[in-house]
């Protein structure tokens, strides 16, 4: 990829960090701005771009990592359904080590060996294909970028008429998300990344009602480090022109009106329900629910599993606040001596592009 | 969790395409996304296709990061 290649030239890098020095003067107060998605976050840790950033600009970490937001009794549910008869568990690998009420995941496969990790929802109905006996449970996690995935692994479930194959449904949406963010009184957000894969899937629109609601702009960036640093570019041109629009920086990926075909395919699959995310509580509309047609492949309609519906916070453990952007690693009393990626003890730490463990790796004082 | 990698395409098969990036090869569902075709980059997510990269707007992206002095 020649094309590629060419924007990583570090002179080209160097004259944006120039011209974002220039623009930083411009600024009438300090700016926060979020990069919601984990990945971004870790683009930004792996590169220091938050440490080259001048004083009066703050980048702070959103909410992106789905696995880090699957709350505990996600984690619950999946044990309990684990301890039935003939069950498989099939999973994305983050979510092993992530702490649910009183296990995780790799606790569990160490006692009953039945939780298998695999790459795509694609690899577990092959597993249920394979296994007519058991029942194969996949832990459905994951964003607007993951969504079409699973609606279509269902839709050939479906149409194969493979009756061993169910998802435990944890899929959540980002935009209600930002939105929950902003309507909190105690957040100070002036500008936002917007998460490139999840925009690929939605498109520019659903980031409109924020720019206009909120008056704050919003960029779509790719993951190499020089989209983060146009990204930032623009969000600050933007401030100081006080003009407060969707701006799409990552066209070569995202078309304004996103993916059509993954977008009509979550309809026909989910309806949109009330979700809770850990550490910040239930959002309104915020996740997805297979729809009734297509029940018979929901793990929580097969198996009755009595646990509590909602996860208490563990003690000491500030992920909400991190999550919300309100606060970094850096004010948890826990962080680096107790709570590290070999022993997490908030989901933050568990997956790689959590804001804990980025900060573990990359942002260390 | 959103990573999502181009890779490039060596062969399509009906619903689905063979794909490579470095050493890594996979065969990835490209359901989502039309007229796929060798030597095109997909962007690639957990098994499937979610986009295809449009070259001519990289280039557009690169002009714009060019002119900024
Ligand atoms: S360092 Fe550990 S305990 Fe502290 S907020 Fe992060 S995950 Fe939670
Ligand atoms: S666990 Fe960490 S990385 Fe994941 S969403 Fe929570 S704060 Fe972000």
């Amino acid at each position: 990829m020649r094309f590629i290649e060419e924007y990583r030239k570090p002179e080209i890098q160097k004259r944006i960090y120039k011209e974002i020095q220039r623009k930083s003067s411009l600024l009438k107060k300090n700016v926060n701005l979020m990069e919601v998605c984990g990945t971004h976050t870790m683009v930004i840790g792996r590169y220091g771009i938050r440490k080259l950033m001048p004083e009066n600009i703050n980048l702070i970490s959103g909410p992106g990592c789905p696995v880090c937001v699957s709350p505990e009794n996600f984690i619950d549910t999946a044990i309990e359904i684990s301890k039935k008869k003939d069950v498989m568990i099939t999973t994305f690998g983050d979510m092993m080590k992530v702490p649910g009420s009183f296990s995780s995941l790799e606790k569990e496969k160490a006692i009953r060996g039945n939780i298998f990790v695999v790459y795509s929802p694609l690899d577990a109905l092959k597993i249920a294909e394979e296994n007519l006996e058991k029942n194969i449970i996949f832990l459905s996690i994951g964003f607007e970028t993951t969504a079409p995935l699973i609606a279509q692994t269902i839709k050939i479930a479906k149409e194969k008429k493979i009756k061993n194959f169910f998802i435990l449904c944890g899929n959540k949406l980002i935009p209600p998300a930002m939105i929950n963010l902003l309507e909190e009184k105690d957040t100070n957000i002036d500008g936002f990344i917007c998460p490139g894969h999840v925009s690929v899937i939605i498109g520019t629109s659903p980031y409109i009602e924020i720019t206009e609601r909120f008056n704050i702009p919003c960029v779509i960036s790719g993951f190499e480090p020089f989209d983060i640093i146009l990204s930032i570019y623009i969000l600050l041109s933007n401030l100081i022109e006080e003009k407060y629009e969707v701006i799409n920086e990552y066209k070569r990926t995202v078309k304004e009106e996103g993916n059509l075909k993954a977008k009509k395919i979550i309809e026909e699959v989910f309806d949109i329900v009330d979700s809770e995310w850990r550490g910040i509580g239930i959002i309104k509309n915020s996740g997805l629910k297979l729809k009734k047609e297509f029940e018979n492949f929901d793990a929580e309609k097969r198996y009755e599993v009595n646990i509590k519906k909602y996860s208490k916070n563990k003690r000491n453990c500030i992920c909400g606040e991190i999550l919300k952007g309100k606060k970094t690693p850096f004010d948890c009393s826990l962080f680096e001596k107790i709570c590290n990626p070999e022993n997490p003890i908030g989901p933050c730490m568990v997956s790689s592009e959590g804001t804990c463990s980025a900060y573990y790796k990359y942002e260390k004082k | 969790m959103c990573l999502a990698i181009p890779m490039k395409v060596e062969k399509v098969e009906k619903d689905f395409a063979y794909v490579s990036i470095g050493n890594v090869k996979r065969k990835v569902n490209i359901s989502f996304v039309e007229n796929v075709k060798k030597g095109d980059y997909l962007i690639v997510h957990a098994g499937f296709a979610i986009e295809k990269l449009d070259k001519k707007k990289a280039i557009e992206t690169l002009k714009i990061l060019k002119e900024i002095k």
